[in-house]
């Protein structure tokens, strides 16, 4: 679960991390009383995950209740948008905070290495900016290290990596203390990735965090009941929160661009079936993976949210039972078919593994036949959605 | 031969008396495997279908001789048990538990001594077929020969074995190394462990989208340090970048981890890779000697 700015900073200030002092508004009425309370130059920023927020037009500046109106107003509402993700997001929500007096952008954060199987600081004194595109064209500008769980984090490997990122050596201390804090945060909360970017220093030579950016690990939440009413401030796919609804984890449904609905069982499977779809042609709608050992209930479910979406065209159900069973499955489905208006000639299963034969008979009793394999299924699905 | 997993395995249960830990039992028994029990822990002393109940690994270890632990326990409980069989002396640990926290593997991993090999979590398990299969699998799709597979994807596994057992092509061992960020076991040690193994003649690799794996496999084999066949097939060529599709591993983000710089990976260095799992068996038909036995 990736968290808005504003939860993120709320989160450092917590575990001791400088932050500009601030508020969330989710209406230009709040945001006045917000600048009436807190009558000084501010930044205004729209909450949303999506980057390239800047750029969009997503942060202004304002000094005063009178002049927070036109930002705030513009902000709340406004479609955000990059080129890796066309369709945006829309700030419901501003944060609104004090202005700094910037000297200088750096950027850190910690995250999991998948490579090392340990944490990873990645620190630079280049920040503000994006931070791949720095590791890009200035690779030396970036140290990366890893940190030994089971030792700990001690501030001379702060101090080290202030040192080799070339971070002013005034802030050396400073600079070791908030990683410090970084790193308990970081495993206080179960975070996949803590990042602060830029992280600044003041005119007056202090660090301040100026952004946030928190991405808890789905599977900890459930030590963490504290970010249970962040989950719909950050879910805003009305289908998503159906298969959620239905029993599905966070990431087992993915909304896509194209025609062909695809339901399948394990994520390796269900990626093979979207690649397949592609290479017939097609562009799927949907990724949803039922997982394993799915029974009846969760297949009609899964059929009637993927189903649910207007530009889906036509359906590929792809099955491979090893605990899931091909009579569960069809069992599912049947229902999904009799409670909706679905076309039987739109709908294309693949059924193989334990009780195939029992749940194909199932099928070919409600008219319907499954296909042998997963490409044939693909070639048909998109000649379905075509057609 | 075969890697990790043999006839001479001994496989313990964690989670024995769970609805999912004696089903699978009882399966992997009916398939050959020698599972003389496991633990659930208060529940000691008892049998269940056969299966001796004990109440701490230690206690099972010393009872069975067991040298292999596959655990079902829950996910806030997965950390605890992997250690506990790690404690106990058990050499190969197996955790089919979805959902551990990241956290938790990463410092099991971390206090993991190095004669302990862990595979998982969120792993189907592995089958060496004929001899064993420690795992949630399902059998029949298996057939003994010389073929090994490593995944990170359990029903995709499923997919391409399944065509090369039709195919005539058996297996010396199937590993699934399971699909979240941080594993116990990856491509890299499985391939030097195949590397070592006169059964297996060639290696098809699964991967998918995420992480580095299959680059460190491939930086492997370029370095001349697996001289066997390879054949790779990656999963997640149409994800766009950002999303996070199931696995907790297969996220793109960035440039690196995509299935394009995978891909061309392993083609720089001349493993073929199929562009669909129905390719497979044609790619490694040419690298086998012998056919499989069912």
């Amino acid at each position: 679960m990736r968290l808005l700015e504003y939860q993120g900073k709320e989160l450092f200030a917590k575990a001791g991390i400088p932050v500009p002092s601030g508020h969330v508004a989710s209406s230009v009425a709040e945001a006045v009383q917000i600048m009436r309370d807190n009558p000084a130059p501010s930044v205004v920023k729209a909450q949303v995950l999506i980057g390239g927020r800047g750029k969009a037009g997503g942060i202004k500046f304002c000094s005063s209740a009178a002049d927070v109106e036109e930002p705030a107003r513009a902000i709340l509402g406004m479609r955000i948008a990059n080129s890796q993700n066309p369709e945006g997001e829309i700030a419901k929500r501003i944060w609104i905070e004090q202005r700094l007096d910037i000297a200088k952008e750096m950027y850190l954060s910690i995250t999991v290495d998948r490579a090392s199987k340990r944490p990873i600081v990645v620190a630079s004194a280049t920040g503000g900016m994006d931070i791949e595109e720095v590791a890009h064209s200035n690779p030396e500008a970036i140290v990366k290290q890893t940190i030994d769980p089971s030792k700990g984090y001690w501030p001379y490997i702060g101090r080290r990596i202030a040192k080799n990122a070339g971070i002013p050596l005034a802030v050396m201390s400073q600079f070791a203390v908030v990683l410090g804090k970084l790193y308990d945060l970081f495993f206080d909360v179960g975070a996949m990735l803590v990042e602060i970017n830029p992280l600044a220093i003041t005119k007056d030579g202090r660090l301040i965090a100026s952004d946030a950016k928190v991405e808890l690990d789905d599977n900890a939440l459930l030590r963490h009941p504290e970010f249970e009413s962040w989950k719909t401030a950050v879910e805003d796919d009305p289908l998503k929160s159906r298969a959620v609804k239905a029993g599905l984890g966070e990431n087992n449904y993915v909304g896509l661009s194209g025609n062909v609905g695809i339901i399948g069982n394990g994520a390796g499977l269900v990626m093979a079936t979207l690649d397949a779809i592609k290479a017939s042609g097609g562009e799927p709608a949907n990724f949803l993976d039922v997982g394993g050992g799915a029974k009846a209930d969760l297949m009609r479910d899964a059929v009637n949210i993927v189903t649910a979406n207007p530009r889906v065209k036509s359906l590929f159900i792809n099955i491979f039972g090893g605990i899931t069973r091909g009579d569960e499955v069809a069992k599912g489905l049947v229902a999904a078919l009799e409670g909706g208006d679905w076309r039987k000639d739109k709908l294309v299963i693949r059924l193989t593994g334990t009780n195939e034969r029992e749940g194909r008979a199932l099928l070919e009793k409600n008219g319907i036949t499954a296909v042998d394999t997963m490409n044939e299924g693909a070639r048909r699905a998109v000649a379905a959605a075509n057609a | 031969m075969s890697i990790f997993l043999n006839h001479e395995s001994v496989v313990l249960v964690q989670g024995i008396t769970g609805r999912e830990g004696l089903s699978h039992a009882t399966r992997m028994r009916a398939y050959g495997t020698k599972v003389p029990g496991g633990v659930t822990p208060g529940k000691g002393g008892q049998s269940v279908d056969g299966f001796a109940v004990f109440d701490t690994v230690r206690e099972a270890k010393a009872k069975t001789n067991a040298n292999t632990s596959i655990i079902f326990v829950p996910p806030p409980f997965a950390a605890d048990a992997i250690l506990e069989a790690a404690d106990a002396g058990i050499e190969l640990v197996i955790c089919i538990t979805e959902g551990v926290p990241v956290h938790d593997t990463l410092k099991v991993v971390a206090a993991l001594p190095p004669s302990v090999r862990l595979i998982g979590p969120n792993c189907p398990g592995l089958v060496s077929p004929g001899q064993a299969l420690v795992g949630i699998m399902p059998a029949h799709i298996f057939a003994e020969g010389n073929v090994g597979v490593i995944s990170r994807s359990g029903t995709l596994t499923y997919e391409i074995v399944d065509l090369l057992t039709r195919a005539g092509i058996g297996q010396s061992t199937c590993v699934g190394i399971g699909g979240d960020p941080i594993i116990g076991t990856v491509f890299v040690d499985c391939l030097q462990a195949f590397a070592n193994d006169p059964q297996t003649h060639a290696v098809v690799l699964v991967g998918e989208i995420g992480g580095t794996d299959e680059e460190d496999a491939a930086a492997l084999i370029a370095a001349g340090k697996f001289q066997k066949a390879v054949v790779a097939f990656i999963g997640g060529r149409s994800a766009p970048e950002g999303k996070r599709m199931g696995h907790a591993g297969a996220i793109v983000s960035g440039s690196s981890g995509t299935a394009q710089a995978k891909v061309a990976a392993f083609e720089k260095i001349g493993v073929p890779v199929a562009d669909s799992p129905a390719q497979i068996p044609a790619l490694v038909r040419p690298l086998v000697h012998q056919p499989a036995r069912v």
